[in-house]
């Protein structure tokens, strides 16, 4: 379902991604970890098409579409969703009236009508209890004045409202207790279905507790090092990366 | 040749932006262009209008050639040359105004349609009475009939002039005085159409009343006069809507309105205006020079401006409240959007003579393109004021580097007592919240209208119902093309 193909990407005219490889089957749980700066935001970033990166060379290809012609609202709606790393705040937008704008324009997009005001609040009475999300949250303005973990929830409650193909998680697991970890986690799996693909980027193991990859990749200095099984993340955990960079020969 | 296509491609994009740009082709009335005491004369005598009414337009323009155009504004503005406009344009050609729909041309009912006014009392929107203003003349009132049943008078300011003399004559210019200012003396000396209100004591007027206002004719400008009065106990909400035809030139609209709350009476005015504004290159447009003043004449009573102003090349209007009466209350809820080349210096006065007088300002200015957007208020306690109260709140919103977003407050206070609030605050739209918005499947048009009318809901939610949904959808169609 998803292809990348020496996908080579810049910000500011500094390259980044230096050539990833990465094939994504229906189903599967992928894991890419890898010490800081070495380009997993990036990679997400591109993926959803954020303006501020430049695709420099290589292809991406989603259900057999070209990604990279895609405006970033219609990555979305092809099934695209990004789990952010740090949630904006939109104040004066309250959160039902943003997810009734995008859950709309995803049926708009698939040719369905809209939903009516009572069967949109009764899909997010549903959906908010895959992550225990407040009643009063989903009445506030989009993440403004959410804890940490709040945001986090936010964004996994909202993965749940557009039922995505393919579903970044980035650092979703930063800045979370254990609580709270348990609940995003547990969420996540809850909307695991054999069609579905993920894409969990993490620092650490802890997150992989909970949310099981099928394969897992080590991201270095914008290139893919190492690909391995489950195993692969354990040994990361016990060893750190620095046994990589010497596998590297550095 | 060869720079035909694009040129045709912008006009289209330009065009699209501005869905009321269209003209009407219908035989019009227009009195030589030039403004002297025969224009007067000859406006005043196409109208039948009493000597005395001739005479205070005589005043007003005696007094207005000794002034000078204002410039203190922080706008620039062109020379206008007074004399190269027409003063008077009628549509309807007609020396009485038409009694039933079978008189009024079917191009002006097609056009009123066209605009979302159905003039037919069957196809209105629900309670909503509507008196129609083309150029200088009204069109039709609707259910006046059903109107005066319960006392109530709302027609045209011409035939108020006509039908109830005495009214017209003990309230015109009580408020703003034909000496009032440059575009008051201008108006009070060639002001055409407009509508009129009586409300009398203890009605409350069982629907909204609304007056549209369009231009049509070339080379005209429009000086419209509206006055309405609510006696003691009662209640109106008053709605105004405004649009033009897009014009290469700049067309002048300069217009009074006057309210007179008594006591314990409320009024509700809204404003939608949305005016040409000019094509995306700055060229055309109507220049919106507006005095618009209310006085809470009795004790206890309510008067409140709820205005959304999307429209015009260049905005120069405070819609302001004298709060007189003892205990009376005033607000003043602004949207004011500016986009490529406009210019809006826009705010409030509210004067506070009465004791423990009460008044709210709530001001979101928003910028984007080229345009530049001020906001202007002036909050003043007298003397005998006793226990005064003004809460006010100016916020800017940005879109964009290249704009321009100005708040200048001013307090003049002369009583110890008086508690008096200002906050402000301006932000910017940033690109990682497009980007957000983007991710989840909402295009970036879409995304500027949600944030938008986020923070514009405060003043949105004071507009009636319908209005406020179209008020929506003009937020976002006015900054269409401002990002990206």
């Amino acid at each position: 379902m998803l292809e990348i193909k020496d996908l080579h990407a810049s910000i500011n005219g500094k390259e980044i991604l230096k050539g990833i490889n990465l094939t994504v089957k229906p189903g599967e749980v992928h894991a890419i970890m890898g010490p800081n700066g070495s380009g997993k935001s990036t990679l997400s970033s591109v993926l959803t098409g954020n303006p501020a990166f430049e695709v420099t060379k290589g292809s991406v290809h989603f259900y057999g579409k070209d990604l990279l012609e895609l405006p970033p609202e219609d990555r979305s709606r092809e099934g695209i969703f990004l789990s952010f790393q740090y949630p904006v705040e939109i104040p004066g937008v309250s959160m039902v009236n943003f997810m009734r704008t995008a859950v709309n324009e995803h049926r708009k997009y698939k040719g369905l009508a809209a939903l009516t005001a009572s069967e949109f609040l009764k899909l997010m009475r549903e959906k908010r209890a895959v992550v225990e999300l407040d009643n009063k949250l989903a009445n506030r303005s989009v993440n403004e004045g959410f804890s940490g973990g709040e945001k986090k929830r936010n964004e996994i409650f909202q993965m749940a409202m557009l039922e995505p193909r393919l579903s970044i998680l980035d650092e979703t697991d930063s800045g979370l207790d254990i609580d709270a970890l348990r609940i995003v986690a547990n969420g996540v799996n809850l909307l695991k279905t054999p069609e579905n693909s993920t894409i969990v980027i993490t620092h650490y193991q802890r997150l992989l507790d909970y949310i099981k990859p099928d394969i897992v990749h080590v991201l270095y200095q914008g290139k893919i090092v190492k690909t391995a099984g489950p195993e692969l993340a354990l040994e990361l955990e016990e060893k750190g990366y620095d046994w990589i960079k010497k596998e590297l020969g550095e | 040749m060869q720079q035909e296509e694009p040129n045709k491609y912008l006009k289209e994009i330009t065009a699209e932006k501005y869905k009321y740009g269209f003209t009407t082709d219908v035989q019009t009335d227009i009195i030589p262009v030039g403004l002297n005491e025969d224009v007067i004369r000859l406006i005043s005598a196409k109208k039948n209008e009493p000597e005395w009414l001739l005479e205070f337009r005589l005043k007003a323009y005696r007094h207005w050639l000794t002034m000078e155009m204002p410039t203190w504004a922080h706008l620039t503005i062109p020379e206008i040359d007074y004399q190269s406009i027409s003063y008077y344009a009628d549509p309807t050609k007609k020396k009485e105004g038409p009694k039933s729909l079978d008189e009024v041309d079917p191009e002006l009912i097609k056009t009123f349609n066209k605009l979302g006014i159905p003039l037919e009392e069957r196809l209105a929107l629900s309670g909503m009475a509507v008196d129609a203003v083309m150029d200088s003349v009204s069109v039709k009132t609707t259910f006046k009939e059903t109107l005066m049943e319960k006392g109530i008078i709302f027609c045209s300011f011409s035939e108020a002039v006509r039908e109830h003399p005495d009214l017209v004559k003990k309230y015109l210019g009580s408020v703003v005085g034909y000496r009032d200012n440059f575009f008051a003396s201008l108006n009070s000396a060639v002001f055409s159409d407009g509508s009129f209100v009586y409300i009398p004591k203890g009605v409350r007027c069982p629907m909204e009343l609304s007056t549209y206002f369009r231009i049509n004719a070339a080379n005209t400008g429009q000086f419209e006069r509206t006055l309405i009065i609510a006696d003691d106990d009662a209640y109106v909400s008053y709605l105004e809507g405004c649009t033009a035809p897009m014009r290469d030139e700049n067309q002048l609209h300069a217009a009074i309105v006057e309210i007179i709350v008594h006591e314990r009476a409320e009024v509700k005015y809204s404003t939608v205006q949305n005016w040409y504004p000019g094509d995306s290159e700055g060229k055309g447009g109507v220049y919106n020079f507006v005095t618009k003043r209310g006085l809470c004449k009795g004790n206890d009573s309510k008067l409140s401006w709820t205005q959304v102003e999307t429209g015009s090349a260049i905005t120069w209007k405070y819609p302001s409240c004298i709060l007189a009466g003892d205990n009376s209350v005033a607000e003043f809820y602004s949207v004011a959007v500016t986009n490529n080349y406009q210019q809006a210096d826009t705010g409030t006065k509210m004067i506070h003579l009465g004791k423990n007088t009460k008044s709210t300002i709530m001001s979101k200015g928003i910028s984007a393109g080229k345009s530049q957007n001020s906001y202007r208020g002036l909050v003043k306690v007298a003397e005998k004021a006793e226990g005064a109260r003004n809460y006010s709140q100016c916020d800017s919103l940005l879109l964009g580097d290249k704009c321009g977003a100005h708040t200048f407050p001013y307090m003049d206070i002369h009583n110890e007592t008086a508690v008096v609030e200002h906050e402000a605050t301006t932000s910017k739209i940033s690109e990682d919240q497009l980007f957000y918005c983007n991710q989840r499947g909402i295009s970036t048009e879409d995304a500027i209208g949600l944030i938008v009318n986020g923070y514009a809901k405060e003043v949105i939610n004071k507009l009636p119902m319908e209005f406020a949904v179209e008020a929506q959808k003009l937020l976002q169609v006015s900054l269409e093309g401002s990002v990206g």
